[in-house]
């Protein structure tokens, strides 16, 4: 290694700086204050675990996301948390096993063997709030209202559209085709870019009916006549997609009651994490970038591998992606330069400017620091401030 | 300014060919492509317009948000994946099939082939599923060489009429994956402007279908 590059750090591993790093942590604070004004109380998962804890539910995409290391202690492998959710569900089901709902919320950094999409970063800072121990369209409604309460608080620049899912529906016209394993891997990928042509390549040897369902499926995506197009198709051939139609038809009732003009785009070929969700699944997403900026879902029985079964529901967001979409700092809180002296009184006047909020810096030798545009002088024997 | 669409054309033969199919769908450029120096056109329909770019920065403008929709051959997306993406509709036009070829009547022998490929993802890809040990050497052109001066054993690219394979003592082994060009769509703009973007994949795909 050379000068050259010994600053160097790795792809997708960044710091943050002064400007920045303010809104970062002003934002954290200002949301886990939210969270803890909605009953959600705050826990500090630890950075590594057992991957037998940490991995287990959620399948291989987490396995492939996290770095492992080996326990010097007991030989057991340890991984870091690429995802604080399933921590927060140990804790649930495990730490604190409440038998009524509970409502927990986090903020922490996590770590990605590789970036989730392109550009994104590899040590993202999780936000998120989970609600356990009920199974109701209401604690659903109420996770999502907690998510776009998130966004309004993080005051964005640009206006989101919220994205509504429901596992329930791909299930049931899966359970409708029948399909062999490869055949379900082929049109499961299909489905995810909604490429009509490959899906048609790929339904060549389904029976016909069942692959007009499939179809029908990809354009099952836009505004609320999505539902009606969706009763429609399911309603002879997978009766049991009603059911999640339904849910998807109050869980945005109840949302426009409150916010009638929030738009909505339903996506019934959605299949983000699902073999992971059991539920609605959301995401809220701005003009300009192809990945969600914030999203979650209904994740029932995670518990389970912890000793108790859960119904789940949560969402999670990341500080440094809703960072680099809020303009730059322009805060600039101006500061009190004060001189370098043992003077009790001038410390004592600096320690109750500080306590009011202000920024007080002692002024070094090299001179007084260019962000102050206010200085402390005594003025007929009492310290005052002045602008300079 | 919100409502505007950007469309990624893939210049070369792909534009040539993808011009009509946007003519009918009531898009064309106000200048001469083929002419003009310009890298960005406006069109006659208001709020569309145009860059024309290589045919793998496509993926990544439409995949950035930098452009809305985009126009792309198949074989590049197997190659540079098309994870983030949307892929609605065939365009059918370019179309060329991605095949395997060699040295007339090769034979493998030993346990590794060397395969001298532009596609070097797909040739990974297609030889692990068939079993065979390959080592993937990339180029960037003239492929039908690579065999001839012993760089490699077969070869894995575009083949349109084969004509430049027989020419030099080789033959087309096995298609790979048949391509033509493909709509592609970001995920945000299919969501924020849902509408819009929806009306231009339908009327493609009504050109599409009269063509």
């Amino acid at each position: 290694m050379t000068s050259v590059d010994r600053w160097q750090l790795p792809d997708g591993i960044e710091e943050v700086l002064p400007a920045q790093a303010a809104t970062v942590e002003a934002l954290r604070r200002r949301l886990l204050d939210l969270f803890r004004s909605w009953g959600y109380e705050l826990v500090i998962p630890p950075l590594v675990e057992f991957t037998d804890s940490l991995l287990t539910g959620l399948g291989q995409d987490l396995d492939l996301l996290t770095f492992k290391l080996t326990d010097q202690l007991s030989g057991r492998s340890m991984g870091v948390r690429a995802d604080i959710t399933p921590q927060v569900a140990r804790i649930d089901a495990h730490s604190l096993a409440p038998d009524g709902v509970s409502r927990l919320c986090y903020a922490g950094s996590t770590l990605h063997t590789r970036p989730k999409s392109l550009m994104a970063s590899r040590s993202p800072i999780q936000l998120g709030a989970e609600l356990y121990g009920d199974d109701s369209v209401a604690a659903d409604v109420e996770i999502i209202r907690l998510m776009l309460a998130t966004l309004d608080a993080a005051e964005l620049p640009a206006r989101y559209t919220l994205d509504l899912g429901h596992v329930g529906i791909y299930e049931a016209v899966l359970d409708a085709a029948e399909l062999d394993d490869e055949q379900e891997a082929r049109i499961f990928d299909c489905l995810q870019r909604k490429s009509v042509p490959d899906l048609m390549q790929a339904l060549d040897d389904v029976p016909e009916d069942i692959a007009t369902l499939i179809i029908g499926l990809v354009d099952l995506h836009g505004d609320d006549n999505v539902l009606l197009a969706a009763r429609e198709l399911f309603a002879d051939r997978a009766p049991r997609a009603l059911a999640a139609v339904d849910a998807l038809q109050d869980v945005a009732t109840d949302l426009r009651h409150q916010r009638p003009d929030l738009p909505i785009y339903f996506d019934l070929a959605e299949l983000r994490g699902y073999h992971y969700h059991t539920g609605i699944v959301f995401a809220a997403y701005v003009p300009g970038h192809g990945q969600a900026l914030a999203n979650g879902g209904r994740y029932n029985g995670v518990g389970e591998v912890y000793g108790r079964s859960r119904p789940a529901t949560g969402f999670a967001t990341d500080l440094k992606a809703l960072m680099n979409l809020l303009p730059a700092s322009a805060s600039g809180q101006g500061a009190i330069s004060m001189p370098d002296s043992d003077d009790l009184e001038l410390l004592a006047k600096a320690e109750a400017l500080r306590a009011s909020g202000e920024i007080v810096i002692n002024s070094l030798g090299a001179g007084r620091d260019p962000r102050c545009d206010r200085e402390l002088v005594e003025i007929e024997g009492e310290w005052q401030t002045r602008p300079l | 300014m919100s409502e505007s669409i950007t469309i990624a054309l893939t210049k070369g033969r792909i534009l040539k060919e993808t011009l009509p199919l946007l003519a009918r769908a009531g898009i064309e450029p106000l200048d001469d492509i083929s002419k003009s120096r310009k890298l960005v056109f406006e069109t006659t329909a208001d709020g569309v317009r145009l860059v024309v770019i290589r045919g793998t920065d496509v993926p990544t403008y439409v995949r950035h948000g930098a452009a809305d929709v985009g126009v792309v051959g198949k074989d590049v997306l197997l190659e540079h994946g098309a994870e983030g993406l949307y892929e609605p509709l065939d365009l059918g036009i370019a179309r060329c099939r991605l095949m395997t070829a060699g040295p007339v009547g090769w034979q493998q022998d030993g346990a590794r082939i060397r395969v001298a490929t532009k596609f070097v993802n797909i040739a990974r890809d297609y030889f692990a599923r068939k079993g065979v040990h390959a080592d993937v050497i990339k180029l960037y052109g003239a492929m039908e060489l690579a065999p001839m001066m012993d760089l490699a054993d077969l070869i894995l690219d575009i083949v349109d009429t084969g004509n430049t394979l027989r020419a030099n003592g080789m033959e087309p082994l096995e298609e790979v994956a048949s391509v033509s060009s493909r709509l592609i769509v970001n995920k945000a703009a299919m969501r924020s402007r849902c509408a819009g973007i929806q009306s231009l994949v339908d009327s493609l795909a009504a050109a599409v279908e009269a063509a």
